[in-house]
C-alpha cells in the first residue's frame, strides 16, 4: 500500500515537474514571467495530436518536431516581443511588470488562435494507454514514460547548467545579470537562449502530458497555475528545485488522497506550498541557479 | 466584446444592395429582420461547454430558419433572423453587461440564454427586469420551482441534481433486486456545484434503497489523477462505481480505469459521459458506461436531428442537453408563429402551450421541462436513455457492463 502510493505519487510528481521546468528557466534566466506558458504547452499538445491522428506519428517521435519548434517560437517571441521591453526597462522591477502584462496579452492571442483553429471541444487520443503492473499497482505506460523523461530532462539540464561553460554563463545571467557583462557574457543573447530553451521544454512537457490527459484550447491557465506553484516552491530558475518540488507535490497529493481524504489534496498542495515559503521565502533551493 | 462578423455582414449586405441599386429606404430592410441576441462563452473555461451544447445549436437553428425564409410571424409573413453575438469570456460580469447592452442599446427582439447554471442565474433578474422570456436550458438546479415563481418569464429546462441522482439510484436498485449487482457502492464526487448537489441527493437515496456506501469521497475541482482513488475503489468490493464528475474528471477517471483494468459492473460518470468525444476518450470501449442524460436513439426525429447537426456543424451533438437546447429553440419558433414577438404574449404561450419538438410533444409544467431523460448508457454508437424506465423510448440498461 505505502509502496504503491509512493510510486503513484512519484509518477504524478514527475508530471508536475515536467510542467514546471520550462517556466523555471524562462523566469530564472530570461527574467520573464511568461503567463502564456500553458498556452505554449497546449500548442504542443495540439501539434502532436494532429501529427498522431493525421499522419500516425507517435507523440514520442513528435517530440523531435515540437521541441525544436518550441525553441524557435520562444526565440522568435523573445526577439520580437520581449526585446523592446528589455531595452526599455534597463533592468530592475519594471521588466517583470512589463513582461507579465505582455505575456498576459499573449495568452489571450494564443488561446484565441487555438479556439479558431481547433475549436473548443475536448481533445484526446490514445497512445501507449495499456497498464504496466509495478510495485503492487498499475500505471499507464504513457505516464511512466513521462515520469522517466521528466527525470532525464531534469537531471540532464541540471548537469548541463552545472558542468558546461554555457550552463555556467546561463547561471551567471540568472544570478547577476548586471555583473555578467563584466566577464564578457552577452546577457541579451543568453537570456534569449534561456527563454527559447524554456519554450522547448514547454513543448516537450505539452507533448508528453497530451498522451494521458484530455485537453482543450482553454486549458492553458490550468497548466500555468500548476507550473507556477512548482517553480516558486522549488526556487525560481532552479531546475533541481523544480524537479524536487514537483515530486514533493505529487507525493503529498497521493498520500493525502490515499490515507486522509481525496477532498484535501488541494489543501495539502497549498499547505505544503505555504510551509515551504514560510520556511524558505525564496523557495527550496533559493535563488542561485543550478 | 467583439461584434460578430455575421452581424457586420448582415449589416453590410443590405447597405451594399442599397447603394448598388440606389434604393432610398435602407431602414425598411432592417425593419423586416428579427434581431436575436445572445452572449455566450467563446473563450475562457466555459468555452468548452458552450462550444459543445449551446453555440452549435444556435447556429444550426438560425441557419435552418433563415434557409426557410425566416422566422414565421402570426400573419404568415417571414422575417430573416439577424444575430448579435457577444463573447462573455466566461465571466459573469461581462455576461451581465452584454445582456444589458443587448436589451438597451441593441434593443434586440429576443435574447437567447448563455451556457451554464451560473450564467443563467446571473442574468435572470436582468432578463426579468427587461421583460425578455428566458429559456434557461443549460441550467441544472433543484431550486427551479422557486426561480420559475420568482421570475415569471423564466423557464427551466434541465431538471435538478436531485432528479438525476434519485433516478440513478432507482436504476441501480432495480439491478440489485434482480440480483445482478451487490449492495455495495463506491462513490466519488467533485467538490463543486453540480457534484455537491448530486452527491447530497444520492447519499440518502442510496441508503434508503438499501445500498451500502463502502467508499464515499469528494475530490477537488481540477484533479487529473485518479490512480489512488481507483486503487481504493478496486479494493472496496463494490459492484457499482459512481462518479459525480465534471468533464475533465469524467475523462480522466475513465482513462485510468481502463488502464488499471478496474471493471465494476456499473461504471457511472457525471458530465461529459454523453459527449460524442467520449467514444474517442474511451478508445471505443464506451459500451455499457452510464452517465447523465441520454436520447431516444430509435426515434426518427432524434435521428434526423443528429444527422442535420452532424452535417451542418461537422460533429454530432451531445446526448444530454443538446437536443433539449434545440427543442427550446423549436418552442420559441413555434410560439413566435402563434403570438408574434410581444414578450408577455410569448412568455404566456411558452408557459401554457404545447409544442412539437425533437423531444416529441413538449409541454412545460410550472415553467419547467420535466420530460427529461435522467440516466443514459452507451449502447453501440449511441448514448441511449434508460431512465425513467417506464417512459416510451427508454432502453433496458445493460448490467453488468462488459469489461473494458
Amino acid at each position: 500500500m505505502i509502496l504503491s502510493t509512493l510510486f503513484l505519487g512519484l509518477v504524478l510528481g514527475g508530471t508536475y515537474a515536467l510542467l514546471a521546468l520550462g517556466l523555471s528557466l524562462q523566469y530564472g534566466i530570461a527574467r520573464i514571467m511568461n503567463l502564456a506558458y500553458g498556452e505554449f504547452m497546449l500548442l504542443a499538445c495540439f501539434a502532436v495530436f494532429m501529427m498522431f491522428t493525421s499522419w500516425g506519428i507517435g507523440p514520442l517521435w513528435g517530440l523531435l518536431v515540437v521541441v525544436p519548434l518550441g525553441y524557435a517560437l520562444g526565440w522568435g517571441i523573445h526577439a520580437l516581443m520581449m526585446r523592446p521591453l528589455l531595452k526599455r526597462s534597463g533592468g530592475g522591477g519594471r521588466l517583470e511588470v512589463d513582461t507579465i502584462l505582455a505575456t498576459f496579452g499573449l495568452l489571450f492571442v494564443v488561446q484565441g488562435l487555438m479556439l479558431v483553429s481547433f475549436g473548443s471541444d475536448f481533445t484526446s487520443y490514445s497512445y501507449l494507454d495499456r497498464g504496466i503492473a509495478l510495485l503492487g499497482t498499475t500505471v499507464a505506460a504513457n505516464r511512466l514514460i513521462a515520469f522517466v523523461l521528466s527525470l532525464v530532462i531534469g537531471f540532464g539540464l541540471y548537469a548541463v547548467l552545472v558542468r558546461s561553460r554555457w550552463g555556467r554563463a546561463l547561471r551567471a545571467v540568472a544570478l547577476a545579470p548586471d555583473s555578467a557583462y563584466l566577464v564578457g557574457i552577452d546577457v541579451n543573447r543568453l537570456g534569449r537562449q534561456g527563454f527559447a530553451l524554456g519554450g522547448a521544454l514547454a513543448a516537450a512537457g505539452g507533448a508528453l502530458v497530451s498522451m494521458f490527459q484530455t485537453f482543450s484550447a482553454t486549458d492553458g491557465v490550468v497548466f500555468t497555475m500548476k507550473a507556477l506553484i512548482v517553480v516558486i516552491m522549488g526556487g525560481v530558475g532552479n531546475i533541481l528545485g523544480a524537479l524536487i518540488a514537483g515530486l514533493l507535490l505529487g507525493l503529498a497529493e497521493t498520500f493525502v488522497a490515499a490515507f486522509i481524504d481525496p477532498g484535501l489534496t488541494l489543501a495539502a498542495t497549498y499547505t505544503l506550498f505555504l510551509a515551504v515559503l514560510l520556511w524558505r521565502p525564496t523557495g527550496l533551493f533559493g535563488r542561485a541557479g543550478g | 466584446m467583439s461584434l460578430n462578423s455575421r452581424r457586420a455582414l448582415l449589416r453590410a449586405l443590405p447597405l451594399a444592395l442599397v447603394s448598388s441599386l440606389a434604393l432610398s429606404a435602407p431602414l425598411a430592410a432592417q425593419d423586416e429582420t428579427v434581431t436575436i441576441g445572445y452572449a455566450v462563452s467563446k473563450s475562457g473555461p466555459n468555452a468548452t461547454g458552450a462550444g459543445i451544447t449551446t453555440i452549435p445549436n444556435y447556429e444550426l437553428w438560425v441557419g435552418e430558419v433563415n434557409a426557410a425564409g425566416g422566422l414565421e410571424m402570426p400573419d404568415g409573413s417571414r422575417r430573416m433572423i439577424e444575430v448579435i453575438e457577444y463573447d462573455d469570456r466566461s465571466s459573469a460580469e461581462d455576461l451581465v453587461r452584454a445582456i444589458e447592452r443587448l436589451a438597451t442599446q441593441d434593443e434586440v427582439d429576443l435574447i437567447l440564454p448563455p451556457w451554464g447554471t451560473g450564467g443563467n442565474l446571473a442574468i435572470a433578474p436582468l432578463m426579468d427586469r427587461f421583460g425578455y422570456p428566458q429559456l434557461a436550458v443549460t441550467a441544472v438546479t433543484d431550486k427551479a420551482p422557486d426561480f420559475a415563481a420568482r421570475w415569471e418569464r423564466s423557464f427551466w429546462m434541465l431538471g435538478g441534481g436531485h432528479d438525476y441522482a434519485t433516478a440513478l439510484v432507482e436504476t441501480l436498485s432495480a439491478a440489485k433486486e434482480a440480483g445482478t449487482i451487490n449492495d455495495k457502492v463506491a462513490m466519488i464526487s467533485v467538490a463543486d456545484g453540480f457534484g455537491i448537489d448530486l452527491v447530497k441527493a444520492a447519499r440518502p437515496a442510496f441508503e434508503e434503497a438499501g445500498f451500502e456506501l463502502v467508499y464515499d469521497e469528494s475530490y477537488p475541482l481540477g484533479t487529473s489523477d485518479f490512480a489512488t482513488i481507483l486503487n481504493e475503489v478496486q479494493g472496496s468490493g463494490a459492484d457499482s462505481f459512481v462518479a459525480f464528475s465534471y468533464p475533465p474528471g469524467s475523462f480522466g477517471v475513465t482513462k485510468q480505469a481502463i488502464t488499471a483494468g478496474v471493471n465494476p459492473k456499473v461504471f457511472y460518470i457525471g458530465v461529459g459521459g454523453a459527449f460524442p468525444v467520449y467514444q474517442k476518450i474511451s478508445g471505443g470501449a464506451q459500451e455499457g458506461v452510464m452517465s447523465i442524460g441520454g436520447v431516444d436513439a430509435a426515434n426518427p426525429a432524434i435521428q434526423d436531428y443528429f444527422a442535420r447537426h452532424t452535417e451542418t456543424i461537422g460533429a454530432p451533438p451531445d446526448s444530454w442537453a443538446s437536443a433539449v437546447t434545440y427543442a427550446s429553440l423549436e418552442m420559441l419558433e413555434e410560439a413566435v408563429k402563434r403570438v408574434g414577438l410581444d414578450h408577455a404574449a410569448l412568455a404566456e404561450e411558452l408557459s401554457t402551450g404545447s409544442f412539437e419538438t425533437v423531444l416529441g410533444e413538449v409541454k412545460l409544467e410550472d415553467n419547467q421541462l420535466r420530460q427529461l431523460w435522467w440516466v443514459g448508457q452507451w449502447q453501440g454508437d449511441s448514448f441511449v436513455a434508460v431512465s425513467p424506465a417506464d417512459r416510451e423510448g427508454a432502453a433496458a440498461p445493460v448490467i453488468p457492463k462488459p469489461e473494458w
